[in-house]
């Protein structure tokens, strides 16, 4: 529904459901006679980080894509607020080597008009110099950046990351977990991602969500590395790692780990 | 030789075959990159053997030739891309079935048709000369709109190309921009039947753009290069079939392939001396 009033910012609509950027309620899909998901809930609201975990052929990056939008589900219901912008990384890109694309080409698809909010972008995660690089040419690190710049050029409002921190060492992982919850902070938008690992993500998400074909358990997510569910799923070990990354971080290392200057906001 | 040139060049049917191979080939490089993307050289090779079924059915009703085949082309296109969504069966075995017992049907159609006299080789090889002042104003008039349609969607094809879904999640209608791909190439490759001949079509829409790989950096540059370097090959060609008295479809085509595999080699060579150095 369109404001009456449209210049004015959609977040001071007194709307309380506005909130809610995107909501599936009961969601089912099968596969031919596969059932990948059953009866599946999930919300993420404006400024809030969910992130699914679970293990592989859950249906993790089923139901993103069901969330997106991108295929149907055989049941259930599927809300984005009106108008939803959204930044997708997917988990994988193949670039046809028959197709020659640099970095800021591939930026330029998403967003053509705007090139001085391209290069900040670049700068903002740190890849500027890749710019006039093949993207096929980059590293696993690299690329994941370029992605996830790629997202966030559409100014989303929901940012949906499947693995993010896929082909990145631990602690260039880390480091991008911290990226991803400083973006949804300061943009204010909310995020669903997919993880493997709760104890890299668990400074950064206010929900988890443990899916295995079903929501096994979800909350918090100190909640949720203790819930039996989840253990299960995951073995006691999983919980024990995940004590030593807890602490509070009172200080931040780059990718070269070097001791970072404190920021002042 | 000067003086032949300038004979050839005040030529009409010269002159018309010159423009006509310049204007597809303008438009082949920009289109035919996003066949070599999409790895969809196969469909335009069965595009281009069904043509001979709409020669056939349009020289038996008496219509038309170059309407029949530019719709006959639409048409299997439109089918190609319906079928290839519902069936169960291949994309690669679909096209295969479909080109050849198309370019079958057309040959049977045609010879069943005793009343018309058909030069069946112009059709499969091209008769760029044969060009008349009426094909070269339905080939203009159909580059000039795919030229058109292809500026204007042009980012969007792009997008669609590199990767489908991010295209999709940032408001890009994927089916509508694939049905207009699929329907300029089959226009393209409708007009051009008469230039290159049902057989070699497809060459002078791949050729080139992969030609031009070795040296572009993004899709634009590719697609201006690949323009540069079939009209380089049209000219070239219609030249040395003057001289040499040769076949001009097959004679541009030698001379694109040709040029690839200079550009080929060339920077190969360019690149181990980098990588030795």
């Amino acid at each position: 529904m369109p404001a009456p009033d449209s210049d004015k910012p959609v977040s001071n609509n007194p709307d309380t459901d506005n909130s809610v950027l995107l909501r599936v309620n009961s969601i089912c899909k099968s596969f031919g006679e596969r059932k990948v998901l059953e009866n599946v809930n999930l919300t993420v609201e404006r400024g809030q980080i969910v992130t699914l975990i679970g293990p592989n052929g859950a249906g993790k990056t089923t139901l993103v894509r069901i969330a997106l939008g991108l295929i149907l589900a055989d049941s259930g219901t599927l809300f984005h607020t009106p108008s939803l912008r959204m930044g997708y990384m997917p988990q994988k890109v193949h670039i046809e080597p028959t197709l020659p694309l640099t970095v800021i080409r591939f930026l330029q698809l998403a967003n053509r008009n705007d090139g001085r909010l391209v290069t900040e972008t670049l700068r903002e995660l740190n890849i500027g110099h890749l710019g006039r690089q093949q993207l096929s040419s980059v590293s696993g690190g690299e690329l994941q950046r370029v992605l996830l710049a790629r997202a966030l050029l559409r100014k989303p409002q929901l940012l949906v990351l499947d693995e993010p921190a896929q082909g990145i060492d631990l602690a260039g992982q880390a480091e991008l977990y911290q990226l991803i919850s400083e973006i949804s902070t300061q943009k204010g938008c909310g995020v669903l991602m997919i993880s493997h690992d709760l104890h890299l993500v668990m400074s950064a998400t206010d929900e988890v969500i443990c899916l295995n074909h079903h929501v096994c358990c979800h909350g918090k997510p100190e909640h949720v590395s203790t819930d039996p569910a989840y253990l299960d799923l995951f073995g006691a070990s999983a919980s024990q790692n995940l004590a030593i990354y807890t602490h509070h971080h009172n200080h931040e290392h780059d990718i070269t780990g070097n001791i970072r200057a404190p920021e002042n906001d | 030789m000067i003086e032949s040139i300038t004979a050839l060049l005040t030529t009409d049917f010269v002159l018309y075959a010159l423009a006509a191979g310049v204007a597809l080939a303008l438009v082949a490089g920009p289109l035919g990159s996003f066949i070599v993307w999409r790895r969809m050289s196969y469909f335009g090779d069965t595009l281009a053997h069904s043509a001979l079924l709409g020669i056939a059915i349009g020289l038996i009703s008496g219509s038309n030739p170059q309407l029949s085949i530019i719709i006959s082309c639409l048409l299997f296109a439109f089918i190609l891309t319906v079928l290839d969504r519902k069936t169960s069966v291949s994309t690669d075995t679909l096209l295969g079935i479909l080109a050849h017992s198309s370019l079958a049907l057309g040959i049977v159609v045609l010879s069943l048709a005793d009343s018309v006299r058909v030069d069946l080789e112009a059709y499969l090889f091209g008769a760029l000369l044969t060009i008349s002042s009426v094909d070269l104003v339905w080939i203009l008039a159909v580059v000039f709109l795919v030229a058109v349609v292809l500026y204007t969607f042009w980012n969007e094809l792009v997008s669609i190309t590199v990767h489908a879904e991010l295209a999709e999640i940032e408001g890009t209608n994927i089916n509508r921009l694939n049905l207009i791909l699929v329907m300029l190439i089959a226009l393209t490759i409708a007009v051009s039947m008469k230039i290159v001949g049902v057989l070699l079509v497809t060459s002078l829409l791949i050729i080139p753009p992969a030609a031009a790989r070795q040296l572009a950096e993004t899709p634009e540059q590719m697609a201006v290069k690949a323009s540069c370097i079939g009209v380089l090959s049209v000219v070239l060609g219609l030249g040395s079939a003057f001289y040499f008295n040769l076949p001009v479809g097959p004679t541009i085509v030698v001379i694109a392939t040709l040029i690839f595999l200079a550009l080929y080699f060339f920077q190969g060579t360019q690149k181990s001396r980098s990588n030795t150095g």
